[in-house]
């Protein structure tokens, strides 16, 4: 990198980064989950879909949100004065993959949000992870009227390898996602020891 | 098409199974390249992101401390940047304050980098793994939240 050594600030002073990407299907709770444990309120360029769009994206089951992540929104967490751990939401169609390459380039690991009224919406982010190599973990979103699933039935439908932490959770709470980030965070301890 | 049925509890809805097989190679280079939103470079006046200076989208820039501003050699928003990076921002951080695009973000603060007036720190990368003492610390900032 650039340094000034006449600078009295020397590069030590600022603080290096880490990123976790927070992966899923429309609705599915992402925003939700990075808002809950972000020091900050997140950040974005977020905008609201055209009806058009309404057309083209099967809002089936999430018809009251009227809203959704067209770009990236992030939340930032301070771990200490040197780090700073970040956490970014991705939208999860396929059509946005040109966005992930750079994205989970250096990421320390990924979250892949289930939405359990649409399963099939995850796909796409457990085959892109897996073929990355990136460490992820599962978080099964509990919405109060979605099809209570178990885990363990969740790992079988999307063929995870076991490896793979699948994590029950409630993204509107804090100490909820603090769990799905501590597991995320153990699994790549784990892949960092083998 | 219907939201699962509440009130019909017989009838589960099966999930479907994620076909392991079936995923091409490299999703990436199936999408066609979706060209930019803006036309970003009327700010960096034409400039190519300058490969001297490598950002990514979290590193992480602060301005120096006593360096001599020379107000006109700079556009106004790389002045924005500079006030904002009194506090250690990240190129994410900056494109969200000043709305303005990661890849004009990351022109101007090479610019700034280049001339001394900013600091930047490279992000974790595959190449600099990050280390157990990293992790730990990262465990346990999470566990403080």
């Amino acid at each position: 990198m650039a340094s000034n050594d006449s600078d009295p600030r020397s590069q030590e002073a600022v603080p290096s980064a880490l990123k976790i990407l927070v992966a899923g299907g429309f609705g599915a709770g992402k925003t939700t989950l990075v808002g809950s444990v972000s020091e900050i309120p997140p950040l974005s360029t977020e905008e609201v879909m055209t009806e058009a769009s309404f057309g083209v994206d099967d809002l089936s089951g999430v018809e009251s949100k009227t809203t959704t992540t067209v770009a990236l929104d992030f939340g930032r967490i301070t771990i200490s004065p040197n780090l700073v751990l970040y956490l970014f939401g991705t939208p999860g169609q396929e059509r946005f993959w040109f966005m992930w390459d750079e994205l989970s380039e250096g990421a320390l690991g990924a979250i892949v949000i289930a939405d359990t009224r649409r399963l099939e919406t995850c796909f796409a982010s457990v085959d892109f992870f897996e073929r990355r190599g990136v460490p992820f973990v599962v978080a099964v979103n509990c919405f109060d009227d979605s099809y209570a699933y178990e885990a363990e039935e969740v790992r079988a439908a999307l063929s995870l390898a076991p490896s793979v932490p699948v994590v029950l959770c409630d993204a509107r709470r804090r100490e909820s996602s603090k769990q799905v980030l501590l597991a995320l965070v153990n699994r790549v301890a784990e892949s960092v020891a083998v | 098409m219907q939201a699962h049925n509440e009130f019909d509890p017989g009838e589960a809805y099966e999930p479907p199974l994620r076909d392991t097989e079936a995923a091409p190679e490299d999703l990436a280079a199936e999408q066609p390249d979706a060209g930019p939103l803006v036309r970003p470079y009327v700010i960096a006046q034409g400039r190519e992101h300058d490969d001297a200076v490598r950002l990514d989208m979290i590193s992480v820039v602060i301005a120096a401390k006593r360096a001599d501003v020379d107000e006109m050699a700079l556009e106004p928003e790389q002045l924005r940047i500079l006030e904002l990076c009194r506090h250690p921002q990240s190129v994410a951080e900056v494109s969200a304050h000043l709305d303005i695009p990661v890849a004009v973000v990351k022109v101007l603060l090479s610019d700034l980098l280049n001339r001394g007036l900013a600091l930047a720190r490279a992000p974790y990368t595959a190449k600099s793994p990050v280390s157990r003492d990293v992790l730990q610390a990262v465990l346990d900032g999470i566990e403080r939240l």
